[in-house]
């Protein structure tokens, strides 16, 4: 397998309810992360695209409809689709393109305009739950996720206190994010705790903001990269993994999806200590308390445990491990697809010292991004370094 | 981010600007609709809701018990074909108080979705499965009173009026 690099990134404003169609957002993020790295349309082998459910934009194949937008006509175009983990699916998808030695250059986008579903986002969702053994029962999306966080704190004695920690860091850290919908550098532990409780013990300011945007980044084999870039960030690692399509089978107390994927990833980068060898982490926060789940099974963490990484500062910007420098889901916004890439854009930027405001002390050299979907059961999961 | 992007592109609408008009937009309803055939395991799950049992099913190689029932064994890609009747009975692996609806909408009185870990069905240890886990409502419970753990038992339709559906159970009850 060849190397390959990440040599330029691009990205919207994440905002509740963008003009832009999907298309226009794709085309924006897409042409700021050529102009990043000095390419044209030109020099670009192939696309690869990510957008999540075909029912938020009420269109049937919206990936191809997009694609002139993201540079997909005359090219190799794919894309991929795997729910919530697709914005970090999609670019191990334009790893193998060019790890494989087919292609030498890859633009990756990945778009979420959620805000055309009426009457809200969320009800697109509606169809993950089975048709005939759940959805009689009249379910809404935040049950799941309720019943996950319960499980997750009950079974470790977590209070809803603490967990609130999570939202209140990563949305102070997104108040540094210049594309951010929820950055807000004054939120307490208060705020997340007196927020209307939605299901309970899931409450408004535990959960991300529904959200439109769209990321971009180049893919370039090492040869390539070397030429165009002193600063290539390799992609070390990648992997993903899926849990059984039984959800209620699943003991929500643990995400082994994650776990599965991270070894993989882990694996090919060679890490064998990950909390000792990843100096920045972006898991995917869509919850605060998935987040923590999401650390225990990028075994960052010990089960239950990944709370005291906030309790004890290790999770800020200039602690030990930064967890969400970018602010996250929670800070920065949640266009499902757009979001995963975000963190891969994160870290590109954070791994080259390009970060600006967010820029996380101390030179660091390998950072580690993951998110999750399908129907709540694939982990996939990117290391990178320099 | 790189030092020569000072401006990122997105233009953020708000509520006011669809009230004033200054946004053209095209609305539109999208109709589908779908008959489910139930399939063989599903199937035979829903004909023994009619009948007032909750059935599970056994793999024929590594003897696992699981619901809802299915054809092929997750574990060893083998048949399932042996059909087990469950009690209806079981205890709460998690639950959530639910005030809002699909659509989002508020509700005063809570909904209390549950995932209900069904007696008779397989133990994988301490692990990350529960094979007896389906997802049900509680009723006829205080909802400051639910708590994981807590044993449960379904209250069934009365039997004239069951049609084969998981809503034969209306919901699970506390066992006093």
């Amino acid at each position: 397998m060849r190397k390959v690099a990440v040599i330029g990134a691009g990205m919207t404003r994440f905002v509740r309810r963008a003009l832009e169609t999907p298309k226009e957002l794709s085309w924006e993020a897409a042409r700021m992360a050529l102009e990043s790295c000095e390419l044209t349309m030109d020099d670009i082998d192939a696309v690869c695209f990510g957008t999540a459910p075909d029912a938020f934009d009420g269109v049937h194949m919206n990936g191809e409809y997009a694609s002139d937008g993201a540079g997909g006509w005359r090219k190799p175009f794919m894309r991929s689709y795997v729910g919530g983990g697709t914005g970090i699916f999609v670019p191990i998808q334009g790893w193998y393109h060019v790890a494989s030695g087919m292609f030498d250059v890859v633009l990756v986008v990945a778009e979420e305009k959620m805000s055309s579903y009426y009457p809200h986002a969320q009800a697109a969702f509606l169809t993950i739950f089975d048709h005939t053994t759940e959805r009689p029962l009249g379910p809404n999306l935040l049950w799941i996720f309720a019943l996950e966080m319960n499980r997750y704190m009950s079974t470790y004695g977590l209070k809803k206190e603490d967990i609130a920690r999570v939202a209140v860091l990563h949305k102070r850290n997104a108040a540094a994010h210049p594309c951010a919908l929820l950055g807000d550098a004054n939120i307490t532990v208060e705020d997340v705790l007196n927020s209307e409780v939605l299901a309970w013990p899931v409450q408004r300011l535990d959960v991300s903001p529904v959200s439109d945007g769209a990321v971009a980044i180049v893919l370039a084999a090492e040869h390539v990269a070397k030429r165009l870039t002193d600063k290539p960030v390799w992609i070390e690692g990648v992997g993903w993994h899926l849990d059984t399509a039984y959800w209620t089978n699943r003991d929500l107390v643990y995400p082994r999806y994650v776990e599965y994927a991270a070894r993989m990833a882990y694996e090919m980068a060679g890490i064998k200590e990950p909390r000792k060898e990843i100096h920045i982490a972006e898991p995917y926060d869509p919850f605060d308390y998935k987040a923590l789940h999401h650390l225990e099974g990028l075994q960052l963490a010990p089960r239950g445990r990944a709370i005291e990484l906030y309790l004890d500062g290790t999770a800020e910007r200039d602690g030990d491990l930064p967890i969400c420098p970018s602010g996250g889901l929670l800070g920065v916004g949640n266009p499902i697809a757009a979001a995963g890439l975000m963190k891969i854009a994160e870290l590109f930027w954070q791994l080259r010292g390009e970060a600006g405001e967010r820029q996380v002390p101390g030179n660091p050299r390998r950072g580690v991004a993951q998110a999750w979907g399908d129907l709540m059961q694939v982990g996939t999961v990117v290391v990178m370094g320099r | 981010m790189t030092v020569r992007f000072k401006q990122f592109p997105g233009v953020s609408l708000s509520e006011e600007d669809f009230r004033q008009g200054k946004v053209l937009y095209q609305m539109d309803e999208l109709k589908a609709e779908y008959a489910w055939d139930s399939g063989i395991a599903i199937g035979a799950y829903l004909a023994g809701l009619k009948r007032g049992v909750i059935l599970g099913v056994r793999c024929s190689h590594c003897r696992k018990v699981v619901v809802p029932p299915r054809t092929v064994c997750e574990w060893c890609f083998r048949p399932m074909e042996e059909y087990v009747e469950l009690p209806d009975t079981g205890t709460v692996n998690t639950f959530s108080l639910c005030y809002i609806t699909w659509d989002m909408r508020r509700i005063s009185e809570p909904e209390i979705p549950a995932v209900i870990h069904l007696d008779g069905t397989s133990e994988l240890g301490p692990s990350s499965v529960i094979m007896g886990g389906i997802l049900h409502k509680l009723g006829e419970v205080d909802p400051k009173e639910v708590h994981i753990g807590m044993r449960v038992q379904a209250v069934w339709k009365p039997a004239a009026e069951r049609t084969g559906a998981i809503t034969d159970i209306l919901y699970f009850k506390p066992i006093r």
